[in-house]
């Protein structure tokens, strides 16, 4: 099977840019990575690309063709809609279509445009990524299906809200050097607990922020890159999607994610690794939870386990696995329909060398981690440094 | 005014719930769910019978909203919480004051209004 490598990749800045359209956000990131591949517009055989809100943000669907149209690119254009993980899976269908052998250049990314409206209507337009019957209607929000997780995993494992305080300042640290995140400012254990509650025990500072932005890669076949002598030196080895019920009164576990559990198994299975071999992860901690319940599908850490990984220093920059050397959504934001993208480009960056994070990756191989709704949807990406 | 159409399933299990006769899906292998389903989520199975729910369940876990989205914005704050009623859970608006509910508490299900949007939902209250 042919080796899909990053020829290259772009994103914005994150943060907030009411002002500035979808396709303008989209525009910026897709001609970031078409300039540092190199490759002439002919040469694009698709472009896939992630979105969520478009229809109630910016009242435009059918987005695909406006967006190969911004990037300057004609060729088949597919929007693919997962709700947070909507760009995950979009860079999955291109890693699918160099696979197969019908693309050899593909166009990747996502874009998520969030500030233009007000926050109480984001929150709206992020719940319907909820079950509309029997969590909308029963008052569930975003934050407050990530509480019910919380509650049920320290009811469950036990954990401090210190202990999910920790995730945040570690992920803070981590953007501080990161010129694209939306939040470069370090906070505190003390800042986190005295923080207002948004859907207890949720609190502000354990939420992610409402983001513009958007993400691209260009992504070619081996033989393509070696072909035409294209600079690629990491290439997406392995791809995973796990599935699980939409509402979280269906699952068996409230307090786990086995979505991820599958996704990971796949991408592992497909790579030829293990936990063991990953040198740096980008997880989807769209809440600080979020990250430990992925540390534990992802098979960092038993259930139950990951709670005190912040805390004890082992997920920091520092610690023998870090976490979200970005900044994670936390801190470095997260546009929905972007970010499995993102996650992407960032690991692509810190295995280059090129991140401002990067001494502190110890090895060749990085695992991004996207999630959709209450991980009802999950992607996993292995990306390998292979010459 | 024109009125909603009715959502096929949930509101039937909403008008059963107001008459006290609240119901759940049972497969053939012996799981549960809520209406609306054609399938078991959990086996795939077309066989569907309704039994009625249990009585009473119990909480177990809730969350407190006080940033709500506009459709709960004069509602806040408010708890929402999920309770294990046996063969299915069901997730509701909790009618009790916030330092009366925990987890285990036993609660009972009623049908309620969001007087914001019309929509009806169900609802928890101890017992
Ligand atoms: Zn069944």
């Amino acid at each position: 099977m042919t080796t899909v490598r990053i020829a290259g990749a772009d994103l914005t800045r994150f943060g907030s840019t009411p002002e500035r359209t979808g396709r303008d956000l989209f525009a910026e990131a897709a001609l970031g990575a078409r300039e540092a591949a190199g490759i002439s517009r002919e040469e694009f055989d698709e472009l896939t690309y992630g979105n969520f809100m478009g229809e109630l943000a910016e009242r435009q669907g059918h987005q695909g063709p406006i967006m190969a149209e911004a990037a300057g690119l004609d060729c088949p254009a597919t929007r693919y809609e997962e709700a947070c993980a909507s760009a995950g899976v979009a860079v999955r269908a291109a890693v699918s279509a160099i696979r197969s052998g019908r693309a050899d250049v593909v166009l990747a990314g996502g874009m998520e445009r969030m500030t233009n409206q007000e926050t109480e209507d984001t929150t709206e337009f992020l719940a319907i990524a909820a079950d509309e019957l029997y969590e909308v209607r029963a008052g569930m929000t975003f934050p407050g299906a990530y509480a019910l997780m919380q509650r049920a995993y320290v009811q469950e494992f036990g954990g401090e809200r210190e202990d999910f305080a920790h995730v945040a300042v570690k992920n803070h640290d981590h953007a501080l050097p990161n010129e694209y995140a939306q939040y470069r400012s370090a906070i505190t254990v003390e800042d986190h607990l005295d923080a207002p509650m948004i859907s207890d025990p949720v609190g502000l500072y354990d939420s992610c922020p409402i983001t513009d932005g958007a993400a691209a890669l260009v992504l070619c076949s081996d033989e393509y890159a070696e072909e035409h002598a294209i600079d690629a030196p990491v290439a997406i080895t392995g791809t995973g999607q796990g599935g699980d019920k939409m509402a979280l009164q269906d699952r068996t576990h409230l307090n786990r994610t086995p979505a991820t559990d599958r996704a990971a198994a796949e991408a592992y299975a497909d790579a030829g690794i293990t936990p063991d071999d990953v040198a740096a992860v980008e997880v989807h901690d769209c809440f600080t939870v979020a990250e430990v319940l992925a540390l534990e599908s992802l098979g960092f850490y038993e259930p139950g386990e990951a709670v005190s990984a912040a805390r004890d220093g082992e997920t920091t920059k520092e610690g023998s696995l870090p976490v979200n050397l970005s900044g994670g959504l936390k801190a470095k934001g997260h546009p929905v329909g972007a970010t499995g993208a993102s996650q992407i480009v960032e690991m692509n960056r810190l295995l280059t060398g090129t991140h401002p994070n990067s001494e502190y990756v110890d090895g060749g191989v990085g695992v991004t981690h996207n999630a959709g709704g209450t991980v009802a949807s999950a992607v996993v990406h292995v990306l390998e440094v292979v010459a | 005014m024109r009125s909603k159409p009715r959502d096929d399933g949930y509101d039937d299990l909403l008008d059963a719930a107001e008459a006290g006769e609240a119901y759940y899906l049972a497969c053939e292998n012996g799981h549960g769910s809520l209406p609306p389903r054609r399938s078991c989520p959990h086996c795939g199975s077309p066989e569907l019978s309704e039994e009625p729910l249990p009585e009473s369940g119990t909480v177990e876990t809730y969350t407190t909203t006080q940033i709500a989205a506009p459709s709960f914005s004069a509602k806040t704050p408010y708890m929402t919480a999920v309770a294990d009623f046996g063969p299915v859970r069901v997730t509701g608006i909790v009618r009790a004051d916030p330092e009366e509910i925990s987890v285990g508490m036993r609660v009972g299900l009623a049908v309620g209004r969001n007087t914001m949007t019309g929509n009806r939902m169900l609802t928890f209250h101890p017992r």
